[in-house]
């Protein structure tokens, strides 16, 4: 190996034309590309000189082949001086700070400064050779002015060559300035611009060589032209023409100047285009890395698996492979697998032998490999139920975005997961599709089930509660299942039990009640009393408490305040009273009992369940008949002028905020007769338990929409002084302004319906300009705090190992394993009083 | 007379106090740091300026917290860059 040595440090410059020539290996004089017989020429643009990009030549500087030759620089001498444009900026505070005719400081101070400040206090008269200074204007991207006089490169460069190296030490600047106007330009290699070749034969070169070609045709017109010593106008032309060219060899989005572009229309992608942004080389060649082993499909929902399983179709299986190494313990296993073959699951695909010859398995070889295989070989096998793999879906937003998940081999095309783990995903399943990964070795596997498994991330850090928890058709089968009237004999109880796949002792009665069944599942020193969902919309009901001794339900209904997502009460206690692994069988278990028990009883939903009876109609068309009436009212005295102002607000924004209030009040009071008027159903017990929908959905259903708003106001867009062309003008009708009288379900007049839509327009662009917020902000965030870390004496420290904070959070307090963010030893002490018993 | 306004006392501005040699060591020590490991503030911070702090002073600041009620804060004065 070569002689390896530690970089000390790294310094960017400018290159200067010495280096320039230096590094090239072919002066470039000729616009043209290839010769009529289609070989490139000797000075061209594409000389072969500067590298290979045909597989089989050999490099004619250094002899070596595609992959080691790596290319050689080429160099183009310009006929005239050239700014380069992105230091042009740098360009402009240097002549502001030098003096126009002996290149000096202009400064009477020796000591050092920054040109920063320099620029502020120079001096208008040379002190050293007593020249005045002109003013210097700078137009981007690349013009400059001295006392509204053109000032040319070259000019530019003759005053930085006569600067002392001494000045230029004072304001720090390392580089000779007159490199910054470019003399003699860098030819690329051809290996970073190569042209491929279309089917049709046809040569198509790369966008650079393009810009190149540009640049020596003009080269040489402007050098032809002062050799003939034609008019100043016309070298003043190309030459402009010529530092457009080279500008936007380096950057083809300058403002000021038009992009250059191809035949086709479409820009030209040039050097800083290769670069910046989420296509350029940085984020998405050098930041972004592309795996192995992974897998990606659509997802599905599977109750009948864990919540730390994944469901994996066989042909993935069959692909996606884990290296075993051979011993005494595996042997037998092992040959059994390579017997498969691979295209048997479970099977094999490669075997590497003790002394590193790999081999691929195939229906031919798979039984003669099977006999050979001995301890010491490694072979690649399929991936087996209980193995361990990353699942993820994007945008992994935050850490439950990938966990580890046991992999359970099943039939067909897509990926199975349980129910409850969706809301850590934020996955559906419209089309939903998610990643998989398998770590290949022992070390990946076993650090991603340390810290990644389902059961270590059931309380989000997001809130401290429990994320991954029982939710819509779980929550109303629990509730139907803990309902007071819900009994069961011991029979039917018995059948629940083992449809959800439960194996526990019956007690000996001949009823069950089902919350006595629940209670099967809950351990057995749990003791808690909390309101239950149901309490909001029934606070009289006597079970809508909950109470649970020795883990027993006494009282009270099972719904969303009880195992739901983000509040689940119960799920939150067994999470902080037990391991892991028993929170995650609750889980399973609970959930599983939910959707047993709507198969059992079953769940059916219905338009007729918005129903509303003959007199709850007509009070409803009464509320709104009512509230119509009052606005009209209220117009009628705004309109004589009657109308009291509120403080603050004009009389017409007062009188909106009225009639706002006045409809408001009406719809409420809808939503009020919805729920005393519609008979217990399966939808309002969806609404009720927050198993899905809510009452307000219900109440639009069933009785009236309400006011239709846009950026919160009543609609008032549209023609002069009215909404719609059917209106009179200055109209201020609840109607004509977006109000919706009737429900869904009676239907929509045209009117109403155009309101609605225009509610629901507004919606859809405020979530897509959410997002897009959003997630830039966190990619800022991210950028921001990727390298702090919490250090072993609580500190938390950036790089540098300077302190950012001197407690993590200030109250040093893990959100994961806090109880909504707060933490007091009372929780503490009980929890672990929990645990010891 | 226009009355100067002490940035100070007012009640949304933290306490701040500048910290003696010793309770400097203590609190490097304490966190096994270099002084300019330490968080900074410009010396041109009003309430800097206020309580007469120069360069190189470290400033203990109490303040109202979200998640923990009350903490305390160094951080050390620096020069601030023109």
């Amino acid at each position: 190996m070569a002689d390896m040595k530690e970089v000390q440090s790294i310094e960017f410059g400018v290159l200067s034309p010495k280096i320039i020539l230096k590094m090239a290996t072919v002066r470039i004089a000729r616009a043209e590309l290839y010769d009529p017989d289609g070989y490139p020429i000797d000075g061209g643009v594409m000389d072969p000189r500067m590298g290979v990009i045909d597989p089989g030549l050999r490099c004619r500087t250094c002899g070596g082949s595609v992959g080691d030759c790596g290319g050689h620089f080429g160099y183009l001498e310009l006929a005239r001086p050239i700014v380069h444009v992105l230091y042009s900026k740098f360009v402009y505070r240097l002549l502001k700070v030098i003096c126009r005719k002996c290149g000096k400081l202009l400064t009477d101070n020796r000591e050092k400064t920054s040109l920063k400040d320099l620029i502020k206090t120079a001096n208008k008269k040379c002190t050293a050779c007593g020249e005045e200074q002109g003013e210097i204007k700078f137009e981007k991207p690349y013009s400059f002015w001295e006392d509204k006089s053109p000032l040319n490169a070259m000019a530019i460069r003759e005053r930085f060559e006569k600067t002392p190296d001494e000045d230029l030490e004072l304001i720090r600047v390392r580089i000779r300035p007159e490199w910054l106007i470019i003399t003699i330009m860098p030819v690329p290699p051809v290996t970073v611009r190569p042209s491929i070749t279309l089917e049709t034969g046809e040569r198509s070169e790369d966008d650079l060589t393009h810009k190149l070609v540009d640049i020596v045709r003009i080269n040489q017109r402007l050098k032809e032209n002062i050799d003939i010593g034609a008019p100043d106008f016309i070298i003043e032309d190309l030459w402009e023409l010529l530092q457009y060219h080279v500008s936007t060899f380096f950057d083809n989005e300058l403002t000021g100047v038009p992009h250059a572009r191809h035949r086709s229309g479409r820009g030209l992608k040039t050097l800083v285009q290769r670069l910046k942004t989420k296509e350029g080389r940085f984020r998405s060649n050098l930041a972004g890395k592309r795996v192995n082993f992974c897998a990606r499909t659509v997802i599905s929902p599977d109750n009948n698996i864990d919540i730390d399983e994944v469901g994996v179709p066989e042909i993935i299986a069959k692909e996606l492979t884990l290296p075993i190494r051979v011993t005494d313990f595996n042997i037998a296993m092992i040959k059994e697998v390579v017997k498969n073959g691979p295209n048997v699951w479970p099977g094999a695909n490669y075997a590497t032998r003790a002394d590193g010859r790999k081999k691929k398995i195939t229906e031919e070889s798979k039984n003669e490999i099977s006999e050979e295989i001995t301890n010491g070989w490694i072979v690649e096998r399929h991936l087996q139920n209980g193995d361990t793999v990353l699942f993820n879906r994007q945008p992994s937003l935050h850490r439950m975005s990938i966990m580890a998940h046991r992999v359970r081999v099943m039939p067909y095309r897509t990926f199975r997961l349980n129910l409850c783990v969706s809301p850590p995903y934020n996955a559906d399943f419209d089309g939903d599709e998610m990643n998989l990964h398998v770590p290949q070795t022992e070390e990946a596997q076993a650090e991603a089930m340390l810290l990644m498994e389902v059961q270590n991330q059931i309380r989000s850090p997001r809130f401290g509660g429990p994320i991954i928890a029982p939710k819509n058709d779980h929550i109303s089968g629990l509730f139907v299942l803990t309902k007071k009237d819900s009994v069961f004999t011991k029979e039917e109880a018995a059948q629940v039990l083992a449809y959800a796949g439960i194996d526990t002792k019956l007690p000996d009665k001949e009823k069950l009640t089902g919350k006595e069944i629940f209670s099967l599942l809950l351990p057995e020193n749990l003791n808690m009393e909390f309101h239950s969902t149901w309490y909001k919309t029934s606070k009289n009901d006597d079970d809508s408490i909950v109470v649970i001794k020795n883990g027993k339900l006494l009282k009270g209904v099972i719904d969303k305040s009880a195992i739901g997502a983000e509040e689940g009460a119960i799920i939150d206690k067994i999470e902080k009273m037990s391991s892991p692994s028993q929170v995650s069988d609750f889980i399973n278990k609970v959930s599983r009992l939910g959707s047993a028990m709507l198969d059992v009883r079953g769940f059916t939903v219905g338009i007729s369940d918005n129903d509303l009876s003959e007199e709850a109609r007509k009070l409803v068309t009464r509320a709104i008949k009512k509230a119509e009436e009052e606005v009209a009212e209220l117009i009628d005295q705004f309109n004589k002028g009657k109308l009291e102002g509120l403080p603050d607000r004009s009389l017409n924004a007062s009188l909106e905020v009225y009639i706002m209030q006045k409809l408001a009040k009406a719809v409420n009071e809808c939503g009020e007769i919805v729920s005393s008027h519609i008979p217990e159903n399966d939808t309002i017990y969806m609404a009720r338990t927050g198993a899905r929908g809510s009452l307000v959905n219900v109440t639009q259903t069933a009785a009236c929409i309400g006011q239709e708003t846009v950026l919160g106001q009543r609609v008032h867009r549209g023609y002069l002084n009215r909404t719609l062309p059917h209106f009179k003008k200055g109209d201020l009708s609840p109607i004509s302004h977006g109000f919706v009288g009737t429900s869904f379900k009676a239907g929509l007049s045209p009117f109403e319906f155009f309101w609605d839509s225009l509610n629901g327009r507004e919606g859809l662009m405020d979530k897509s300009l959410r997002t897009r917020h959003s997630g830039y902000m966190e990619r800022r965030l991210v950028n921001a705090l990727q390298d702090l870390k919490v250090k072993y004496d609580m500190t938390v420290r950036d790089l540098t190992n300077s302190v950012v904070q001197f407690l993590p959070g200030e109250d040093c307090i893990d959100p994961a394993k806090s109880n909504w963010g707060k933490f007091d030893v009372e929780t503490f002490v009980n929890m672990e009083a929990a645990k010891d018993d | 007379m226009k009355e100067e306004m002490k940035i100070a006392t007012h009640i949304i501005v933290p306490k701040h106090e500048i910290l003696t040699p010793d309770e400097i060591k203590n609190l490097l020590d304490a966190y096994k740091i270099s002084i300019n490991q330490l968080p900074r503030i410009t010396d041109d911070d009003v309430v800097i300026s206020e309580i007469g702090a120069n360069v190189g002073d470290v400033i203990k600041i109490t303040r109202s917290s979200h998640t923990a009620g009350m903490t305390i804060y160094y951080r050390l004065v620096v020069r601030e860059q023109s």
